[in-house]
């Protein structure tokens, strides 16, 4: 039992995160033309909306929660001292947990029935969208079954996640949870390792930087102010090109 | 100033005659492949019509192009925050259906089927889910005015004429169409660019061509709407976006773009213009009725020192200046004043022109009475009621304008954000010319007609007889000057040369840079 919870939740997590990291490097340097969001919405785009929009906004929510108790545990539990901010804050990560279950069920159920649809679909993606599914659901079954997930999350878990970050993992909290939260902490593990392998990489390159680009971008093959400088051919500076 | 050179393109409507050969020739280079079937980057559309995607005209539908913000523009249905807030779902997004399903036959059934009683078909299979479908559209259904009703009457242009001068456009003697072939207009001003939230689309600073660059692009749709002219697609298969490339691998080597080295009206002209990009913001951002006068004054001559100095410092090769001074689009566009971009309305400055046709507007119908002519035909043709007569004599020289069966607020519509003088002056030099040619060549065309004619349009028998040469008798190398592209250059700067000298043998060399699909 305790070769499994290690291999579990110290073993895996790092196999996972250098997976991770070194699969995303690998496929946006040298794969560039695989990494896409693979958008179906040109082949269907009404039932779409009622899928990605609550999956998406789920998502971003679910994942910023999760992110806020790592990063700021004591800000997250002084909040929480507050009884009804607690319920506050519960509550609004349960809603938009269950939106990002609906809309995952709704573009599911969109992929499997729309013919158009089942012709851009892989193995991988299936496969990667059941993962998620029974993340969700393990979700919302702990959100409601073992509360208060916050406050526990930033209490043990952080602290767990931590150690993992400094090397020195400290598992006693950890083992002593209930399985459905070791499953949870898992799968979410599992996905972080899939993610250089499926269409979640899309993720990666969310695409912020447009907000301070200027609209217009003209690419240069060569530095068109210093062409006709003689002094260049033989100067060490070489102009970025496309 | 700041000089920038622009490969540009004219297509002489006069000459088009439909064949979509271009097409064609596009097609089986470039989108012959998987998600990109459906994709003609080059296409030819029937006008009136509603063209491919259908209405893709009309920015109420698709939200495409730039529009008037106080003293700026913005863009219409993408742009900030648009492009980042719409990201997950694009309302304006057009699908599949707004094109058509590609489709193809199993023609295989004609020869495998066991033998029966009944003759084996090809059933129409879709190209996406490979079941059998029933086709409903396709990229030109609406050729040659077929399926009017649904089409033709659609055409968004329409829009400004009043309901009779509707009617009288599409009474049966009076029906008149042309042809309009159209490729990404590789603008001054992309709107596709400006829409790319991953930065992924790109203005080649050399030539001007627009690019999207295959490897950077991640599927967020974006371009597709903001493209007004519908010339950005998204390939379904990979989830990348994709353009018309104005064939740059062929520029390069000094060929032709497919297009129009294929085109058998010869319609085509590519050239090289010198133009100020200081200038493109105030022009793009102009009140509407002079975005076209504006955007004609941004263009450079290639002959004047200050721009040709302006351009050199600038790292514009002596061999593309040489270029712009010979080019063809720059005598139709600028010399002679012939040509007009497709809907500058749109604000995206393009730089493909065409000269706008001159037949279906010229040619009035007559009423002729014809009983005599009927006795001498087939019995079968005898009861022909037509009594109208294609009527393309010039008696009042530039009379039939207005009176044309194409109305010129239709043609405005299409090439000049509706201002009908721009229009009617360029079909008039057309007219002078024609008539000018007619007084040399058959002759039965007064002379103070013509000289009258050509006075009106400011054009001289030597500049009619050049305007002729190149639209008639141009030759290959006539239609289509293209500048050296000089990577020898780039690939100085990017690979500094001095490294390798002096090493022999195979050395470790990166593999060159991948570009476009
Ligand atoms: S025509 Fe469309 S795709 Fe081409 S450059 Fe202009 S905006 Fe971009
Ligand atoms: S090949 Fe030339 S003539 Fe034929 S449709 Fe295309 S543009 Fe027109």
């Amino acid at each position: 039992m305790n070769a499994l919870n290690v291999f579990l939740f110290v073993a895996f997590p790092y196999v996972a995160v250098v997976v991770f990291v070194v699969g995303v490097t690998y496929r946006y340097r040298k794969k560039g033309f695989t990494v896409t969001s693979l958008s179906s919405q040109f082949l269907e785009g009404k039932q779409l909306f009622w899928g990605t929009i609550p999956f998406h906004f789920g998502i971003l929510v679910v994942f910023f929660g999760h992110l806020v108790a790592f990063m700021f545990p004591r800000a997250t539990l002084a909040w929480n001292s507050v009884p009804i901010r607690l319920i506050i804050l519960e509550v609004t990560a349960f809603i938009f947990g269950v939106l990002l279950l609906i809309g995952l069920v709704g573009l599911l159920i969109r992929r499997l029935s729309h013919g158009r649809i089942r012709a851009v679909t892989t193995k991988t993606d299936i496969a990667i969208e059941l993962l998620l599914l029974a993340q969700v659901v393990l979700g919302c079954w702990i959100a409601v079954g073992y509360r208060w997930g916050s406050s526990w999350f930033a209490a043990d878990l952080t602290p767990y996640l931590w150690s993992l970050g400094t090397f020195t993992p400290e598992t006693a909290a950890v083992y002593a949870l209930p399985w459905p939260i070791k499953l949870h902490i898992v799968g979410a593990f599992a996905i972080l390792l899939l993610v250089p392998f499926t269409r979640l990489v899309h993720f990666i390159v969310a695409p912020f930087h447009y907000v301070v680009r200027p609209y217009q971008q003209v690419i240069w093959n060569w530095n068109r102010r210093s062409i006709r400088d003689p002094g260049t051919p033989w100067t060490e500076v070489r102009p970025k090109s496309s | 100033m700041d000089v920038r050179s622009q490969i540009s393109m004219v297509f002489h409507l006069d000459k088009c005659i439909g064949c979509h050969t271009c097409s064609i020739a596009c097609k089986n280079i470039w989108t012959d492949r998987k998600g990109a079937e459906y994709m003609w980057w080059n296409n030819v559309e029937t006008k009136p019509g509603t063209g491919y995607p259908g209405k893709w005209e009309d920015q109420d539908i698709y939200k495409g192009g730039w529009e008037k913000d106080g003293d700026s523009i913005k863009l219409k249905g993408a742009g900030k925050p648009k492009s980042l807030t719409n990201i997950f779902h694009n309302p304006h997004m057009p699908v599949i259906d707004d094109y058509y399903e590609p489709f193809t036959y199993k023609y295989l059934d004609l020869i495998e089927s066991a033998a029966g009683d009944v003759q084996p078909t090809a059933r129409p299979i879709s190209m996406i889910t490979g079941e059998p479908m029933d086709i409903k559209m396709g990229p030109n259904w609406d050729d040659d005015l077929s399926g009017s009703p649904d089409y033709a009457r659609n055409d968004p242009n329409l829009k400004k004429l009043s309901p009779a001068e509707q009617e009288a456009m599409f009474e049966m003697e009076r029906m008149a169409f042309f042809y309009l072939p159209r490729i990404c207009n590789h603008c001054l001003n992309p709107a596709c660019v400006a829409a790319c939230p991953s930065g992924a689309i790109y203005k080649r600073g050399e030539d001007g061509v627009v690019l999207i660059n295959q490897d950077v692009c991640r599927g967020w749709r974006m371009c597709v709407t903001a493209c007004p002219y519908k010339k950005t697609y998204y390939n379904w298969s990979t989830g990348k976006s994709e353009k018309c490339i104005l064939c740059y691998p062929r520029i390069e080597t000094g060929q032709a773009p497919a297009c129009m080295h294929s085109c058998v009206g010869r319609i085509r002209y590519l050239g090289v213009m010198l133009y100020d990009a200081d200038q493109i913001e105030a022009v793009a951002s102009a009140d509407e009725v002079d975005v076209v006068r504006r955007q004609m004054e941004m263009i450079l001559d290639p002959f004047d020192p200050d721009v040709i100095a302006a351009a050199k410092a600038n790292g514009v090769a002596d061999s593309t200046i040489d270029s712009a001074q010979k080019s063809p689009t720059y005598k139709f566009v600028k010399e002679w004043n012939l040509a007009l971009p497709l809907h500058p309305e749109f604000r995206t400055l393009p730089m493909l022109f065409y000269v706008p046709p001159l037949l279906p507007v010229m040619a009035s119908v007559t009423d002729v009475d014809h009983t005599e002519q009927s006795r001498k035909i087939n019995p079968v043709g005898k009861h022909w009621p037509d009594s109208w007569l294609y009527d393309t004599t010039t008696e009042e020289l530039f009379g039939t304008i207005d009176d044309s069966r194409f109305p010129l607020e239709y043609m405005a519509s299409l090439f000049s954000a509706g201002d009908t003088t721009a229009v009617a002056d360029r079909i008039k030099k057309l007219m002078a010319v024609r008539l000018h040619r007619r007084q040399e060549t058959v002759g039965d065309v007064k002379e103070n007609t013509v000289a009258e004619a050509l006075a009106d349009t400011h054009l001289t028998p030597e500049v009619a007889d050049a305007i002729y040469y190149l639209t008639s008798l141009a030759t290959f190398d006539d239609r289509f000057v293209i500048p050296a592209a000089h990577r020898e250059q780039a690939i100085e700067m990017i690979e500094f040369t001095g490294d390798t000298k002096g090493a022999t043998g195979f050395g470790f060399m990166a593999g060159s840079a991948q570009r476009g699909a």
